[in-house]
C-alpha cells in the first residue's frame, strides 16, 4: 500500500478516544451516585462502551458476549435485585471508620500510579494485531472455538462444573423452609375482623390514592370528604422514598372544593 | 494504535472500582465495583491479545466473564438472604460476627 494512503488516525484510535472518556465518566458515576439505580445505569454505560472497545480490538465475539451476558443478563439481574430489596433510601454519607474515604482514594490513586507505571513498561514491541490469529480458522469465532475446545478444553469443562455449582448454590440460598404454616384466607379474614373488634381498624380495602385530589399520581394522597388526608391511601414505600406528595402541596385542593360547591349551588338555583 | 492506552484505561477503571469497593456502603454498589474491576482486567486481556496477536487473551477474558456470572449469581443470592434477615443491604449492618 502506498504509505501516503495509510491514515494517520485509525478507526481504533477514534473509537478509543470517544469511548474511554465515557467509560471513565461512567465509572466515576458508579462510585459517586448516591442512588443505587443511577449507579447501575452508569455501570451499563461503562459496559456498553467496553463492548465497543472489544470490537475495536478485533474481538467481535467478546463484543457480543459483553453486551448479551454482561449488559443484558448480569446488569439486569442487578436491577432486579435492586428492585427486590427496595430502592428505599440513598446510601448514607456517614463514615463508619474515620478517614476511610480519604484513605481509600489515596490507596486507589497509588494503585493507579503503580499499575500505569508497571504495565506501561509491558509494551515492548509494536502490536501484532489480531488479523493473522483471526484468519487462522477463518474468522474470530471459529478461531476462538479452535483455541477454546482444543487447548482449553479441560478449563472449559471446569467452568461447566462451576456454573452448575453456582446455580445449585443460588437455589440453596434462595430456599428457606417455612417455620410457621402459611396464613390462608380464613386466618387472614379472622385476623382482620379481630383487629376491627379490638382496635377498630377498618376491615375493608385501603383507600385508593388521589381520589379527591387534583392529581392522579399514585403519590398523591386521597382527600377525605372533609378535606383531610387519608394517610393510608399512599404506599409506605413512596412515603419513605419521599416520592409522596404532601397534601398541603396539592395546590388548589381547597379552592377546588369551594369551586365545586359554588357550581353545585348555581346548578341548584338553575333547577329551581 | 498503541495498546498502552488500553492498558492505562484498564488501570484507571480498576482503581476507580477499588475506590468504590473501599468506600461504598451499599453491598450492591460495592459488588458492582468488583464487576468493574473484573471488566477492566478483561479489557487488559483483550488489549494484550491484540498486542501479541494471539487469541489466548480473548479466551481468558471469556473465562473471566463465565466466572463473573457465577459469582454474581451466588453474590446476589447472599445479598438477598442478608436483606431478608436484616432488612438492609448496607455492609455495615451485617455485623453479627463482630465481637
Amino acid at each position: 500500500m502506498n504509505p501516503a494512503l495509510i491514515p494517520l488516525v485509525t478507526g481504533t484510535e477514534v473509537t478509543f478516544w470517544i469511548c474511554a472518556p465515557l467509560m471513565v465518566l461512567g465509572a466515576l458515576g458508579l462510585v459517586l451516585f448516591r442512588k443505587a439505580v443511577h449507579s447501575v445505569l452508569s455501570m451499563v454505560v461503562v459496559m456498553i462502551n467496553l463492548a465497543v472497545l472489544y470490537a475495536a480490538l478485533d474481538g467481535p465475539f467478546l463484543f457480543v458476549v459483553q453486551i448479551i451476558v454482561y449488559t443484558g443478563a448480569i446488569m439486569m439481574l442487578f436491577l432486579f435485585v435492586l428492585m427486590l430489596v427496595g430502592v428505599d433510601k440513598p446510601d448514607s454519607a456517614v463514615e463508619t471508620i474515620h478517614g476511610q474515604r480519604i484513605l481509600g482514594i489515596i490507596i486507589a490513586v497509588a494503585l493507579a500510579a503503580l499499575l500505569i507505571y508497571a504495565i506501561g513498561g509491558a509494551v515492548t514491541q509494536p502490536p501484532v494485531g489480531m488479523d493473522a490469529a483471526n484468519a487462522a480458522e477463518g474468522g474470530n469465532v471459529p478461531s476462538l472455538a479452535g483455541v477454546l475446545f482444543v487447548r482449553y478444553m479441560f478449563v472449559f469443562e471446569l467452568t461447566a462444573a462451576l456454573l452448575i455449582t453456582a446455580a445449585v448454590g443460588a437455589m440453596v440460598l434462595a430456599h428457606h423452609t417455612r417455620v410457621t404454616p402459611k396464613a390462608g384466607q380464613r386466618v387472614l379474614s379472622d385476623e382482620r375482623m379481630r383487629a376491627y373488634a379490638e382496635r377498630g381498624e377498618h376491615p375493608g380495602t385501603l383507600p385508593s390514592s388521589g381520589v379527591f385530589a387534583t392529581n392522579n399520581s399514585i403519590g398523591a394522597p386521597a382527600l377525605l370528604p372533609d378535606g383531610s388526608v387519608a394517610e393510608r391511601s399512599v404506599s409506605r414505600t413512596l412515603v419513605i422514598r419521599g416520592a409522596a406528595l404532601d397534601a398541603a402541596d396539592l395546590a388548589g385542593a381547597e379552592e377546588n372544593f369551594r369551586a365545586i360547591e359554588a357550581q353545585r349551588d348555581i346548578d341548584k338555583e338553575d333547577d329551581e | 494504535m498503541n495498546p498502552e492506552n488500553f492498558l492505562i484505561l484498564a488501570a484507571i477503571l480498576f482503581s476507580i472500582g477499588s475506590v468504590g469497593v473501599l468506600t461504598r456502603r451499599n453491598a450492591l454498589i460495592a459488588f458492582m465495583c468488583v464487576e468493574l474491576m473484573l471488566n477492566s482486567a478483561n479489557l487488559a486481556f483483550a488489549a494484550f491479545a491484540q498486542m501479541h496477536g494471539n487469541l489466548d487473551g480473548q479466551v481468558a477474558a471469556f473465562f473471566v466473564m463465565v466466572v463473573a456470572a457465577a459469582e454474581v449469581v451466588v453474590g446476589l443470592a447472599i445479598i438477598v438472604m442478608v436483606y431478608k434477615t436484616r432488612r438492609t443491604t448496607s455492609v455495615d449492618d451485617a455485623n453479627l460476627l463482630k465481637l
